[in-house]
């Protein structure tokens, strides 16, 4: 192994900790403690329960938890959360920068060779922070003869749609931002943007190499959406609903990739097209068209076109879970919260807090979390593998794929879901 | 159309139908060239290759130094390949000199121009791969391939730039120990190249992209004046190794590796092949060399030629490699000409590529076995 990495020295570690710390200390004393004093003549301090609230009461309020677990718990329940934070994008992202990662580190071992080393001490798990950091910091070029609005919104509208589709998979049992009876159909009419904004990215740009990846982006997704759809209309049949957490829920005793695994095959590749991923990367081809579409789009437009095609990643990952694989269903794992705390309370000493609003989340809650991310996870490790197996395949052979093999695969996969809704062996009135 | 677009739905040459792109010298694609392609949609309908981006001058440089010191930058042009590259030059100048080469320098050097054509084949099938949008075949090869520079290295001393063939034999004889070490390594090295061919050549996508494009029949192949692994792909059995072997390739145990397909897929798997050929090469040479003897012909300071002029040519990774050396009695060559597989090549590629799809662009072109830096010289 040719790569030298600095060994982590404790003493040195300890060291800088120490250094922080005393510099924190000596710059509180000097600057912090004088300007607090100073702003607290100006500031009237309010009165609770006939006592004044010093800043020293207002830090035991906040260190509570009697009186801030409430408070979370009730954030938790605003539709702000739900979108922002759990079963929205920030979930999304979060999971997103797992699956670079991830991606990273099991290519490299894949290809005899190390991946991310320095950034974050132990496997270069911050490389992802600092590539964002550089990715801020660097400028962004337009080219002189774009048409600049369009150029400029289209990553915008990239993310913005990939936020879209997460927010109509639902997580765990009632935890969906969007909870609409048509939801499959919404997720067809999502997909359907993503072409659109490619082409509007590709063309607004006035360069070659941009022109020709918009317009194979455009064939591809194009012809690859016809298999993608057609081949979810055998879950549809079976369940009898649009609504994905129905769909999931039908899923209680078999999951669908059972009964219809050439509907699951179909949707994966099709899946595999849709996300651009090799062996489909046609639209990015490096050694063609440089960088396809993406070829004019510097720092931070690039940086937000490359998180909204990862939260593109883990949308469809969970769309497969979802559809095929049970969703949040899976035997209970997540131990139940112990009832005494909710009950009596936590004695702490001579101290016993009482506090209300404990769980935070329902057993089921967290059980169906945990396999939704499970499940979530090993769907993007198999969407993962092949970029280090196949080479890039080509456009006629991409088109013949999806044209003739995809979609005659999808109606067998009809076919079967018919023959057993009628056979009465699945369906609302099925045996099973 | 008279009305003025407005900006931002221009497109140059939208009307003609045909688009020009500039591939290269700047782009991931091309290496140190250009390629100007005209592409109508999808398909390329012509393609004009633009070498000379690192013409360096080495054949007027030869003419300003003596035989000895025209060594090491003789080898530039592709210091992958550095061993092959002055192969045919020592042996020309050793015809000019009048020098009897020491039989186990013929062994050394025949070792040694294998390893060296293993080491560039696998930097070639590297970006061979990287081109297909197959990075693993990338990572592999280029990490396989210090095996063989480690071994180069133990034997001249340097990784790349060896400069170890000098007229009358050899720099240096082998280390102690090497035949076991060479031995181990080039086993190892076998095993896994067959390795590829799981990952690779038998890989259906790389298959059905690489098969039946740009064909190159067995006529075009010989009119064009193809050399090495492409000519071979075409079903022409011709290796200067066995056609006019020099130094000791007439006592070694091989044999050339001809498909009949003339496609991407026969050209690209040929240099795979001629790796295996190599280890026989390799492991068969180690077993005939003899234990011990001199290295090297003692030469005189500055040596004179008379007034002759030699051709001598070897086969290297990229096909026949020439060198034209012309004496007039002085202690500096009249001239150098060399004359290379890399440039042969190039020459078929606006007719392979015309008519293809943009996507086999880099499929054709790197199947060439080309080396941009070689063929600008």
């Amino acid at each position: 192994m040719s790569v030298i990495a600095p060994k982590f020295r404790l003493g040195y570690f300890i060291k800088s900790l120490l250094d922080n710390i005393f510099w924190a200390v000596v710059l509180l004393t000097l600057v912090g403690i004088p300007a607090i004093q100073i702003l607290l003549f100006y500031a009237d301090l309010p009165i609770i329960n006939g006592t004044l609230l010093t800043p020293f009461l207002a830090f035991t309020w906040m260190a509570d938890p009697s009186r801030s677990i409430p408070l979370i718990k009730a954030l938790m329940q605003t539709d702000f959360f739900r979108i922002a934070a759990f079963p929205g994008f920030g979930f999304a992202a979060l999971l997103a920068a797992g699956t670079i990662f991830v991606e990273r580190k099991m290519l490299a071992k894949l290809q005899l060779r190390v991946g991310p080393f320095y950034c974050g001490k132990v496997e270069g798990i911050l490389q992802l922070m600092s590539d964002g950091i550089k990715l801020l910091t660097k400028e962004i070029i337009i080219p002189a003869k774009a048409d600049k609005p369009i150029f400029w919104v289209a990553p915008l509208l990239f993310v913005g749609t990939a936020a879209a589709f997460v927010s109509l998979i639902p997580v765990a049992p009632g935890w969906v931002v969007a909870d609409i009876d048509v939801g499959l159909l919404a997720v067809f009419a999502i997909i359907g943007f993503f072409p659109i904004i490619t082409v509007l990215a590709s063309w607004s740009a006035n360069s070659k190499y941009p022109f020709i990846g918009g317009i194979r982006a455009l064939h591809q997704m194009i012809s690859f959406e016809i298999p993608l759809i057609l081949s979810l209309l055998g879950v549809v049949i079976l369940t009898g609903t649009l609504n994905l957490s129905e769909i999931v829920e039908s899923q209680s005793t078999y999951w669908w990739i059972a009964f219809l695994p050439i509907g699951a095959i179909v949707f994966f590749t099709a899946m595999l097209a849709e996300l651009e991923r090799i062996p489909f990367d046609l639209p990015e081809a490096e050694s063609e068209i440089v960088a396809g579409w993406l070829t004019e789009f510097s720092g931070m437009m690039y940086g937000l076109v490359q998180l909204g095609s990862y939260v593109k990643l883990y949308a469809f990952a969970a769309l497969f879970v979802v559809l095929f694989l049970g969703g949040w269903q899976g035997p209970m794992l997540w131990p139940p919260f112990p009832e005494e705390i909710i009950n009596e309370g936590i004695t702490m000493g001579p101290v016993n807090a009482q506090i209300p609003g404990l769980p935070l989340f329902s057993q089921e809650m967290l059980n169906g979390t945990l396999w939704f991310i499970l499940k979530t996870v090993a769907v993007i490790f198999f969407i993962l593998l092949p970029r280090g197996v196949f080479p890039r395949i080509r456009i006629d052979l991409l088109l013949h794929v999806g044209w003739y093999r995809l979609i005659g695969l999808s109606f067998v996969n009809i076919f079967i879901a018919l023959g057993l809704l009628y056979a009465g062996v699945l369906g609302p009135e099925g045996i099973l | 159309m008279t009305a003025q677009l407005p900006p931002g739905l221009q497109l140059e040459k939208v009307d003609e139908r045909i688009m020009t792109l500039n591939v290269g010298p700047q782009h991931p694609g091309s290496g140190h060239m250009r390629l100007i392609v005209q592409v109508d949609g999808d398909y390329i309908v012509a393609c004009d290759p633009d070498p000379g981006y690192v013409h360096r001058g080495e054949e007027k440089m030869a003419e300003y130094r003596n035989y000895i010191t025209n060594i090491p930058h003789l080898e530039r042009p592709v210091i992958h390949d550095s061993c092959n590259i002055l192969y045919p030059y020592c042996l020309a100048v050793e015809e000019i000199l009048g020098l009897e080469v020491p039989e186990r320098a013929k062994y050394v050097r025949v070792i040694a121009s294998e390893l060296n054509r293993c080491v560039y084949t696998m930097y070639w099938l590297a970006i061979y791969g990287i081109f297909l949008g197959h990075s693993t075949m990338f990572m592999w090869p280029a990490g396989d391939r210090e095996l063989l520079i480690d071994l180069l290295e133990k034997i001249t001393g340097a990784r790349v730039t060896h400069a170890y063939f000098v007229p009358g034999g050899i720099r240096n004889d082998l280390p102690a120990n090497f035949e076991d070490v060479c031995l181990r390594q080039v086993n190892y090295f076998e095993k896994r190249i067959k390795e590829y061919a799981d990952i690779f050549y038998d890989n259906p996508i790389l298959i059905s992209r690489t098969e039946n494009t740009g064909i190159l029949s067995r006529q075009d192949a010989i009119r064009l004046g193809t050399t090495g692994s492409v000519l071979r792909a075409s079903g022409v059995d011709f290796d200067i190794r066995k056609k006019e072997p020099y130094d000791v390739y007439e006592n070694l145990d091989f044999q050339t590796n001809v498909l009949q397909s003339g496609d991407s897929y026969a050209r690209s798997k040929i240099p795979w092949l001629d790796m295996l050929e190599s280890c026989r090469i390799i492991r068969d040479a180690l077993k005939k060399m003899p234990k011990s003897g001199a290295v090297r012909v003692k030469l005189k300071p500055n040596p004179k030629g008379g007034d002759v002029e030699v051709y001598r040519r070897v086969e290297s990774g990229r096909g026949a490699l020439g060198m034209h050396v012309i004496s007039k009695s002085k202690p500096e060559p009249y001239r150098v000409k060399i004359s290379v597989g890399s440039f042969r090549n190039l020459i078929c590629m606006p007719y392979l590529l015309r008519g293809e799809k943009l996507g086999n662009m880099p499929a054709v072109y790197w199947s060439l076995n080309y080396w941009p830096v070689e063929a600008d010289r």
